[in-house]
């Protein structure tokens, strides 16, 4: 909370990438630097096909075990170029809603489409703009970081020749190039998120999500990889999705979405949050959003 | 630079249509991974080989003198009981292989890694099929170690056998690792797997035609024999004594029984020949239908829709 506010802001991101020529420029000159660039579509193009996609739309999902509902009515929007977060405790459904984002099922009703497809009907091309980083951990140990990243590009049908160029400049983004041949058990737990991240981004998504990054990670490593997925949404502007139960990472400029019990309670800007709940900062929001008295994080 | 950002966006307004050399790509991507991790993880490797080398060195000594066993097809002599049961441990192996993968696979899904696969954008059927062949290939590999060790101990099948026994292999490989894909769905917890040990593993292999000539069993337990015949296992480890010997599609001759050896179902499949003969491929008939019925069952259950992780609720452990 302490950030300055604005620093990401996500109406003033937003305003760069308006379809512009100048605007497109002025994102190159800071590609450039690390040669990297996000698939996403060109503002012009999809604007022929009438209003441009959202990096992730979902409208009207529920999902129910058995007899116990998880989800009730979900509906949540990630714009391009913003960093969204999905606040919610232990248990409010997040899990299921990346299941769900990730076609590790179906969802049974509404619908989920990620840059403008669904993922039901077109898993294929919804997944080719997703990128996911995991809760658990799920790179190989025993492999080096190039060798899982080389996996993950083949998962993506990229070829080796190309694939070594973009393991190459993912890496660099996360800044571990120097580490390409060490195994992933020698690095941290921070570390290892950073090569996730990178991992993630090799075919190039419009979207991110990031289930519980920031879990178990000490102080100066959370810094690192919430900076480094920041500093994606502006410069490249990724849609982001990124699910916490930890308050703290909800910077002035992001989107939020208070997820509690299966049902989203709020979704909008910080300043809606705190208007919403009359409260003047967001973790008192949360509380009265949610009504639980006990501090939201108990990590 | 600029030119380059013009024509960026242009370009991934959709990624490419996965061509050919992309499915091609993924899969070599999927198996070189398996056969990677196996090759870094070297206490599995010998884990995996001292297994059957135990049975090879161990066991069969001591029960050479017990199991007396007769001229059987394949065999066209006298063989001692190592030569007998070498067929059944490569067998062991591809079953240990397979269910080992399982539980890589259990383990993958909690994990993660198993959720990273299924989220690459291609049929899940191709992901899983993929998956399961780089599982094979890594059997394959610890067969033909075990083969060439126990060539040293004086089973030496006819080198042409090294090479028929290949097909066999990948069939047999690909029967057993559909049967753990199809229990990697079913299982939801990795400590389950003891249970998996229990009841899928040590019964298909003690009731099978692995350790012992059916016809021994016949003679101790009527109710053991019906068992091990209808035993997929039994028939893998069958495919692979024939093929071992360059036998497949044996022609019987008129009046003789199924297989000595094994376990035709007394003319199971058979294909007449002129001049009364029979071609018995009963085995190869068994163990290709199961590898299709248990692969289907196995993407069924993986099937976002419709499969049982969309209805139980799982994979990922906690999912919540």
């Amino acid at each position: 909370m302490s950030r300055a506010r604005g620093q990401f802001n996500f109406t003033g991101d937003r305003r760069s990438r308006s379809g512009s020529p100048v605007g497109r420029v002025q994102t190159g000159a800071v590609n450039r630097k690390v040669c990297y660039r996000v698939a996403r579509l060109s503002e012009d193009t999809a604007s022929a096909y009438g209003v441009p996609a959202d990096a992730l739309a979902i409208s009207g999902v529920s999902h129910r075990f058995g007899d116990k509902v998880v989800l009730d009515n979900v509906s949540l929007t990630v714009p391009r170029g913003a960093f969204t977060v999905l606040l919610g405790l232990n248990g409010a459904g997040k899990s299921t809603l990346f299941a769900l984002i990730t076609r590790l099922y179906d969802n049974v009703s509404g619908s989920i489409r990620i840059l403008g497809h669904d993922v039901r009907r077109r898993p294929t091309a919804a997944l080719q703009r997703l990128g996911v980083v995991f809760q658990s951990k799920t790179l190989d140990q025993d492999l080096t970081l190039i060798q899982n990243l080389l996996y993950h590009s083949a998962l993506h049908g990229i070829r080796k020749a190309e694939a070594l160029k973009r393991a190459d400049s993912a890496l660099h983004i996360v800044s571990l190039s120097d580490r390409a041949h060490e195994k992933v058990r020698n690095l941290s737990g921070g570390q290892a998120r950073r090569v996730e991240i990178a991992r993630a981004l090799l075919h190039r998504p419009g979207l991110l999500l990031l289930d519980e990054a920031t879990v178990g990670l000490d102080i100066g490593s959370r810094e690192s990889v919430v900076g480094i997925v920041r500093s994606l949404v502006a410069k490249e502007g990724l849609g982001v999705l990124w699910a916490t139960h930890l308050i703290d990472e909800v910077a002035p400029g992001d989107l939020v979405c208070v997820l509690h019990k299966g049902k989203v309670l709020f979704s909008g800007s910080v300043p809606g949050l705190l208007a919403a709940a009359s409260s003047s900062n967001v973790r008192d929001a949360f509380r009265v959003l949610t009504g639980t008295t006990a501090t939201a994080e108990a990590a | 630079m600029n030119i380059e950002i013009a024509i960026h966006p242009m370009a991934d307004v959709a990624p490419p249509k996965h061509g050919p050399g992309a499915y091609l790509a993924c899969f070599r991507g999927i198996v070189w991974r398996e056969v990677l991790r196996f090759l870094y993880q070297r206490e599995r490797f010998l884990s995996a080989l001292v297994r059957p080398l135990i049975w090879l060195f161990i066991f069969a000594a001591g029960f050479r003198q017990v199991l007396g066993v007769s001229i059987i097809p394949p065999y066209t002599t006298y063989v001692l009981y190592e030569t007998f049961i070498t067929p059944g441990l490569v067998g062991m192996i591809l079953l240990f292989n397979a269910m080992q993968s399982s539980l890589s696979m259990v383990y993958d899904r909690e994990t993660g890694a198993m959720r990273t696969l299924l989220v690459a954008p291609f049929p899940r059927s191709f992901l899983l099929i993929s998956k399961l062949i780089g599982g094979v290939a890594v059997a394959i590999l610890q067969a033909y170690t075990f083969l060439a060790i126990a060539y040293f101990w004086e089973i030496e099948p006819p080198l042409i056998g090294y090479l028929t026994v290949l097909p066999a292999l990948i069939l047999a490989g690909l029967m057993l690792g559909a049967l753990a894909l199809l229990m990697s769905s079913l299982i939801k917890q990795l400590e389950n797997f003891a249970g998996v040990m229990n009841f899928v593993i040590f019964p298909m292999f003690f009731a099978s035609s692995a350790l012992y000539p059916l016809w021994r069993i016949k003679e101790g337990s009527p109710l053991l024999y019906e068992i091990a015949r209808f035993n997929p296992f039994s028939h893998a480890v069958e495919l692979i004594r024939f093929a071992l010997y360059g036998q497949v599609g044996r022609t019987l001759e008129a009046g003789e029984e199924g297989a000595g050896a094994g376990i035709s179902i007394d003319h199971g499949i058979v294909i007449p020949l002129q001049s009364g003969q029979l071609l018995d491929i009963t085995h190869l008939v068994v163990v290709a239908g199961c590898t299709v019925l248990f692969l289907a069952a196995a993407i069924f259950a993986y099937n976002p829709s419709k499969g049982l992780i969309a209805r139980r609720g799982g994979p990922a452990g906690g999912a919540m």
